[in-house]
């Protein structure tokens, strides 16, 4: 059992935390970190990151993940770009306001000492990716460039046309390309992750299959880093890659780690909306189109169907710039998606279905000229085009929010060691930094601040008193670890049932989507407890996965991920219905203001929803990791 | 929409494959190429037969996961972009659609359309990249980049590592994948010190893989997704007889 939880914040000013547990924070000798062998499982920008930055400082490292080629995480995907309190503009910028900005956006629910932490190195990040070759945009001059994102006041976004994320994780891989070289790390691509192993109570190893021949391996070590992403994918429908997928981390969870606010899921506001039964995905337009598109439906729903040129101005509805006048277009992700959200259930949306608003950048050309919004956003307007068929610099887009990002995952200390000792937790896999919402440009800051910055200095101080402990990879609890894998695929091929894969995630992403999407309410939530129960016994039951078990096998390998997201939906469900109130993602609609905005309970549920895992059909037990602010004043989120 | 479609099935390596009919129908013009195979093979399954494999993963044309060739052009018709971001209202309907693995003797195949392209990581590996250890890097403006050869550096760094460029060359070269890398790197001042050697090494590298040279048909430019000039191909060709000059008098 858990005790209380301790995030084991360091003491001090909050400026001065950080510094102050490196100072005191045990060290590895040179000598002996070869000595140690450090698991790392996924190769984003946060494995990735600290895999090669490990290795770099001569750890032995094993990197694992699901693509052919670390380069293909889905940090990958990222587009508009990466937050650093520079303040290259002189526009007011500093490391108080991105933590102040980032806690606000997160509509306080993440930690103060974690949030100031993670803008203090964001400036460190940039200096990094440039010396690695990172081609972020320049001015004539030569200085780096910046841009402005959502929830945000000043400009300090830094990017690569819209391909930062990929620009990132080049940098990142190539960094781990010359440790493979170095003989530090050894990578695994191909191979997933299927268990983790627990000695004494420390993690101390993975089991995991080989994509390409199915062949299990236990894989022993002295900590187990887990980098594997977020669980958007649960929704079936996401700007997620198709691979994304939870079981990494619900399977640490199932062996004691505690998953932490598992119902805040980020609905980016400005996706291409759903246009068939057919989709695989949705397609993120970059957030900072909003920077020069403006966002509108409407007036009037007669209106609706009317070509978006032949309604006048007078007929328009702009109504982020008419809701929040201060920040306009550039309204935080929550607040966009969920005004979306309502004109659209007003019967005001746009396009098949109406389940569409525009986003309009008639004025941006007039202003600026075609070829400077080419300049800035021209791939992103021949995706559009590729998908839609539409030329978005002569009709205005049309976007619908779509789930992105999940702000929930395992539980970690400041240290972003979880509460099984030896279980590190980075990236968007752990909860830590974004609170409730995260701000655009942010996740790239975060992935890199754990894997380059922070796991580097809080790994040795565990690691420290783990020397010699690494138990054979054949010892008793890698046995038995690894019979439960096999036991469990085992039974996956033999339901033998009629149903597809497919048609299951999708039915349960259509009701969380229902349920535990934009909004949510008690009566829906407790619904989608009993749906999800009934699907996933019928997935038991009767689903149909061919092939056999030692060989590539791509209907098992997604086998396994559905099934863990079918246990996974109804813990998401169970902590919504919980958190009684709304902040960010998280909309209850029994909890809000009259202007239908976020209402909060600070008093009763200003703290961090960790859930322990009790076994299969049990319930799940809560712990409440207290938020204390020290630093900001707690307000009503405000984007007027 | 109606297809039909002959996809290349093979079990393994060692096996040996061929091309099979297969037919879908009602395929609404808004579906993408992946879409309809994920359809195709939904149809297979409720038939109880094996799922044709293929990789996907971002379905957006950034991962570069993407491996197919399709009526004999790497990544399909609609250039530039990954087979992920091929719609079929690029076909006629009723069209007969052709879908191979990426055919590069040192890319080689998995299983039906699935290859292994870790030949490409092992030339990264071979020195593309610069050695910046965590900590130790200048403040980030030190070094002002004039736009224009940041700008150039990115149209060489947008390479997104699918190896269409050695699929569509007659020659399997892989020219166009390292000249990318090498140009991104050596645009900048901070890949300078590694520069000779980096050049030598990838070159070496891709030889030793097996990947054939460059005869300047510029197929490879064609079925880009991410349209990187061949141009840089005459960069890397520079930047190798600068090493071995360099090289060659003991600079």
């Amino acid at each position: 059992m858990i005790g209380t939880l301790d995030a084991k914040i360091p003491h001090g000013p909050l400026d001065q935390k950080w510094r102050s547990h490196r100072d005191h924070s045990r060290l590895v000798s040179p000598n002996n970190r070869r000595k140690f062998e450090i698991i790392v499982v996924g190769s984003g920008l946060a494995g990735g990151s600290a895999a090669a930055t490990l290795g770099e400082l001569g750890y032995r490292v094993k990197c694992f993940c699901f693509q052919d080629s670390p380069r293909r995480a889905h940090s990958i995907a990222a587009q508009g770009g990466i937050n650093a309190a520079k303040n290259y503009q002189n526009d007011g910028d500093s490391v108080y306001r991105l933590f102040h900005d980032t806690i606000k956006g997160g509509d306080f629910r993440s930690r103060e000492a974690n949030v100031y932490r993670l803008a203090e190195v964001s400036n460190q990040i940039i200096d990094q990716c440039v010396e690695q070759g990172v081609p972020f945009a320049r001015e004539y001059g030569g200085l780096l460039a910046n841009r402005s994102f959502g929830g945000a006041q000043v400009s300090r976004t830094f990017y690569a046309r819209g391909q930062t994320g990929q620009q990132l994780l080049l940098g990142c891989y190539q960094a781990l390309c010359r440790q493979i070289t170095a003989g530090t790390v050894q990578m695994f691509p191909q191979t997933e992750m299927l268990d983790l192993v627990i000695v004494d109570g420390n993690a101390k190893g993975i089991i995991t299959r080989s994509l390409r021949s199915g062949k299990i391996d236990k894989h022993a070590g002295d900590a187990v880093v887990l980098a594997t992403g977020g669980y958007g994918n649960v929704f079936y429908l996401s700007t997620n890659a198709r691979g994304c997928n939870v079981t990494a981390t619900y399977r640490a969870y199932k062996k004691g780690a505690l998953f932490a606010n598992p119902s805040f899921t980020q609905i980016h506001p400005t996706c291409i909306p759903v246009s068939g039964e057919h989709q695989s995905k949705l397609t993120l337009m970059s957030e900072s189109l909003r920077n020069d598109g403006r966002v509108w439906v409407p007036k009037r729903k007669e209106d609706r169907e009317k070509p978006p040129g032949e309604i006048s101005e007078a007929d328009r509805d702009y109504y982020l710039e008419r809701k929040y006048p201060s920040y306009g277009n550039l309204a935080a992700r929550d607040i966009s998606s969920r005004a979306a959200k309502e004109v659209c259930d007003e019967g005001r949306g746009v396009g098949p279905g109406g389940r569409g608003v525009y986003l309009d950048f008639a004025d941006a050309i007039k202003r600026l000229g075609e070829d400077t919004i080419r300049e800035r956003y021209g791939n992103l307007f021949e995706v559009y085009e590729k998908i839609t068929g539409e030329n978005a610099y002569k009709v205005p887009m049309r976007i619908y929010p779509a789930v992105h990002y999940t702000m929930g995952g395992l539980w970690v200390d400041y240290n972003l060691m979880s509460n099984v000792p030896g279980l590190f937790v980075i990236g968007e896999a752990n909860f830590s930094d974004h609170g409730a919402n995260r701000l655009g440009a942010s996740a790239l800051m975060q992935g890199l601040a754990d894997g380059y910055f922070i796991l580097p200095y809080t790994l040795p101080n565990y690691l420290a008193s783990q020397m010699g402990k690494r138990p054979p990879a054949d010892s008793p609890e890698f046995q038995q670890a690894e019979s439960d894998v096999r036991t469990r695929i085992r039974k996956l091929l033999d339901v033998d049932g009629k149903r597809s894969l497919d048609s299951i995630h999708r039915e349960l992403g259509l009701l969380l989507w229902d349920k535990c999407g934009m909004s949510r309410h008690a009566k829906g939530l407790r619904e989608a407890l009993v749906k999800i129960r009934e699907l996933r016994e019928e997935f038991w039951r009767n689903v149909r996965v061919l092939g056999k078990d030692e060989d590539f096998n791509q209907s098992l390998e997604r086998a396994g991920r559905v099934a863990d997201f079918l246990e996974f939906a109804e813990l998401m469900c169970i902590d919504a219905l919980e958190r009684n109130e709304s902040c960010g993602g998280h909309f209850r609609e029994e909890h809000q203001t009259p202007e239908g905005e976020a209402l909060r309970d600070d008093e009763n549920q200003a703290a961090v929803f960790a859930w322990e895992f009790q076994g299969d059909g049990e319930s799940p037990t809560l712990h409440r990791e207290p938020l204390h602010f020290e630093t900001v004043h707690l307000t009503q989120r405000s984007y007027k | 929409m109606n297809f039909k479609l002959k996809i290349w099935r093979q079990k393994d390596r060692q096996s040996r494959g061929k091309l099979i009919d297969y037919e879908v129908r009602d395929i609404s013009s808004n579906t993408s190429f992946l879409e309809m195979l994920d359809i195709l093979n939904e149809n297979l399954l409720g038939r109880g037969e094996e799922p044709i494999a293929f990789d996907s993963d971002c379905r957006e044309g950034i991962c570069g996961i993407c491996s197919l060739t399709i009526n004999g052009e790497a990544h399909g018709p609609d250039h530039p972009g990954a087979v992920c971001e091929l719609y079929m209202r690029k076909f006629r309907d009723g069209e007969t659609i052709v879908v191979e693995p990426f055919r590069v003797r040192s890319f080689p195949l998995v299983k039906d359309l699935v290859i292994d392209r870790s030949a490409l990581d092992r030339i990264v590996q071979a020195g593309g990249f610069i050695s910046a250890r965590a900590g130790s890097a200048p403040e980030a403006n030190s070094t002002p980049i004039p736009k224009h050869d940041a700008d150039l550096a990115m149209e060489a760094a947008a390479c997104i590592g699918c190896g269409a460029c050695a699929a569509a060359c007659p020659n399997g070269s892989a020219m166009l994948f390292t000249a990318a890398k090498v140009s991104h790197l050596s645009l900048l001042p901070q890949g300078r010190p590694e520069r000779v050697t980096r050049a030598l090494k990838m070159v070496q590298i891709m030889d030793a893989e097996g990947f054939g040279n460059c005869t300047n048909t510029y197929e490879c430019e064609a079925v880009c997704p991410a349209e990187i000039s061949a141009s840089f191909i005459a960069k890397l060709n520079r930047e190798y007889a600068h090493a071995i000059l360099q090289r060659g008098t003991g600079e």
